[in-house]
Parts: structure tokens; C-alpha cells; sequence
């Protein structure tokens, strides 16, 4: 698997370059769902959500999960990432603009693999988080 | 009080072809346009293989049915949130793998909430090993039932 990060060039501190989709789609949450499997009806059935008080059909958390483990893996290199978790806050609703970044808080060495760790998020065109995590992955 | 008597118990473990076109889409879904998920000599050279997604094993979802599910402790499918996922990727998983999956209640228990009222939280956990018998993967979801329907923010 191709590392693209050497350990020693890594700083305490480097930021994951963010990645920004502007206005997330209906359609890019009905693509996920054929994508995942994931037919929560939550996502994609208007009459159903709105049976459940809520106005309108949001993201599934595991879409903008995968958007943010695209900016992890364009920064570290596919094939490198050890752990990855993400703890789901404020919904996505389409039309938002959502911004995944993250940055690096820790370097250690673990199972003879240099490792670095660090804070991941997603947030929203106001600035509120989605989308709280973390990652460790594996260097040259 | 929340059921304990799920905790500990397992789904019947299932198999999860890993394939192309399967990734392919996945990758198109996350907005991730790596030639590595596109272009299979490319692959071969850098990674030996196709890879796959940092959060693929999502698609568990079409492989698994009732039996290979350990249950959903009788959540309602109107007031559940999906409130944390996490996963640790021990090996490899490449295009041509056969993993074989079994799943597990980790944890239940419940809290106060705010606005939702009382909300039970349900921890799963799912071991993936390789064809060779080498273990792979370890994906661990945790759903949360709300007090009520959940409202917009």
C-alpha cells in the first residue's frame, strides 16, 4: 500500500487539508444508500419522515463519514488507516455545505508500525460540528 | 432498565465477497474519485490489489440478514440515531477477499437525554476474518433510541 506521509516530516499539529462538498444532494444520499445498503427510510422517503414529525430527508451519518474518510485517506494514502471513529452530532440536511478536516495530535509507534494520530471533524455552513472523530494511520 | 440479557449474544457469522463494481460505487457515493478505486492496474502496481474505503464494510448491511444480525434489542426503527461508528482496520481487505463476519452486542444500556427524553444505546460489534483465517477488521456501531421522534435542530 502506498504511505504518503514519512513519520519524521509529520508534525504535532498538521492539518488534514479540508475537503468541502457546497450543498449535499437528495439524490447523493439516495446514491449512498443504494451504495451501503443502507435503506433507512430516514434518508430518502418524504412521506415517511414527515409521518415521523421531522420536515425533511437528512444525510445518513455514515454518507458524510465516508466524505470525511476521503479527506483522511487523500492526506495519509489509502491502505493507511489503522483506526478510524466518528461520533455523529449535529444532522446534515441537503442543501449544507459541509467542511471535513482534521489534524494531527500524536506520534507514536505501534505493532512495529509508525503511527500517527490525530482529531477529525465535519462541519456544517454555520460552523456546528456533524461530525466529531478520530483517526490513527500508519507512515513510511 | 434497559434488556441485558442481548448483551453478549451473536449473529450467525456471514460471508462478504469483496467486488469491484461494489467498490466502485461505494466510492462514487463518498465523493472519492482515487484512481486506486478505478483503475485496476494501477492498483496492482501501488497496492498489489484493488483496495477498499476506510468505512466499505458499511456495505456489510446487503450480506447480512436476520440470523447474522444479534437483534436490535426491539429499538424502534422511528426513533433510532446512528450515534457513533468506529473502525479498526487490522489488515488488508482487497478486492477478491472473502471475509466472513460475526457480529455481536458489545453493550446496552441506557441514559437520560435532553430533549428526546430517556435514550437506550445499543452497542455492536463485528469481527471480520480473512479467507486465510487472519483477522481483518473489527467495525463497532452504536445505535441510540430516542425518547421521541426525532426532531429537527
Amino acid at each position: 500500500m502506498p504511505a504518503k506521509l514519512k513519520f519524521d516530516q509529520v508534525k504535532v499539529g498538521d492539518e488534514i487539508p479540508a475537503f468541502v462538498v457546497e450543498g449535499v444532494t437528495r439524490p447523493d444520499f439516495v446514491r449512498y444508500a443504494g451504495a451501503s445498503g443502507d435503506f433507512v427510510p430516514l434518508h430518502y422517503d418524504q412521506t415517511f419522515v414527515e409521518a415521523a414529525g421531522i420536515p425533511t430527508v437528512f444525510a445518513q451519518g455514515m454518507f458524510t463519514a465516508g466524505l470525511l474518510s476521503k479527506a483522511l485517506t487523500d492526506y495519509a494514502g489509502v491502505g493507511q488507516v489503522r483506526n478510524f471513529k466518528v461520533r455523529f452530532a449535529t444532522r446534515v440536511w441537503p442543501g449544507d455545505t459541509v467542511t471535513c478536516r482534521g489534524k494531527v495530535t500524536n506520534k507514536t509507534e505501534k505493532n512495529g508500525e509508525k503511527i500517527i494520530e490525530g482529531d477529525l471533524e465535519v462541519v456544517n455552513q454555520k460552523g456546528e460540528a456533524a461530525i466529531k472523530g478520530s483517526f490513527a494511520a500508519a507512515c513510511a | 432498565m434497559a434488556d441485558q440479557s442481548i448483551v453478549g449474544k451473536t449473529g450467525k457469522p456471514f460471508k462478504i465477497p469483496i467486488e469491484w463494481s461494489k467498490v466502485r460505487e461505494f466510492a462514487r457515493a463518498i465523493k472519492d474519485p482515487n484512481p486506486l478505486y478505478f483503475d485496476p492496474e494501477l492498483a496492482k502496481k501501488e497496492c498489489g490489489g484493488i483496495p477498499v474505503p476506510v468505512t466499505f464494510l458499511q456495505t456489510a448491511a446487503f450480506w447480512q440478514d436476520e440470523q447474522s444480525s444479534p437483534g436490535m434489542g426491539g429499538f424502534d426503527l422511528r426513533r433510532i440515531l446512528h450515534g457513533e461508528q468506529e473502525f479498526e482496520l487490522l489488515r488488508p481487505i482487497m478486492v477478491g477477499d472473502v471475509l466472513t463476519g460475526v457480529a455481536r452486542v458489545a453493550n446496552m444500556f441506557e441514559k437520560e437525554g435532553g430533549r428526546g427524553g430517556k435514550m437506550r444505546f445499543l452497542v455492536v460489534e463485528t469481527e471480520y476474518t480473512n479467507q486465510k483465517g487472519e483477522k481483518a477488521a473489527i467495525a463497532r456501531s452504536t445505535l441510540i433510541e430516542t425518547g421521541q421522534a426525532v426532531k429537527a435542530s
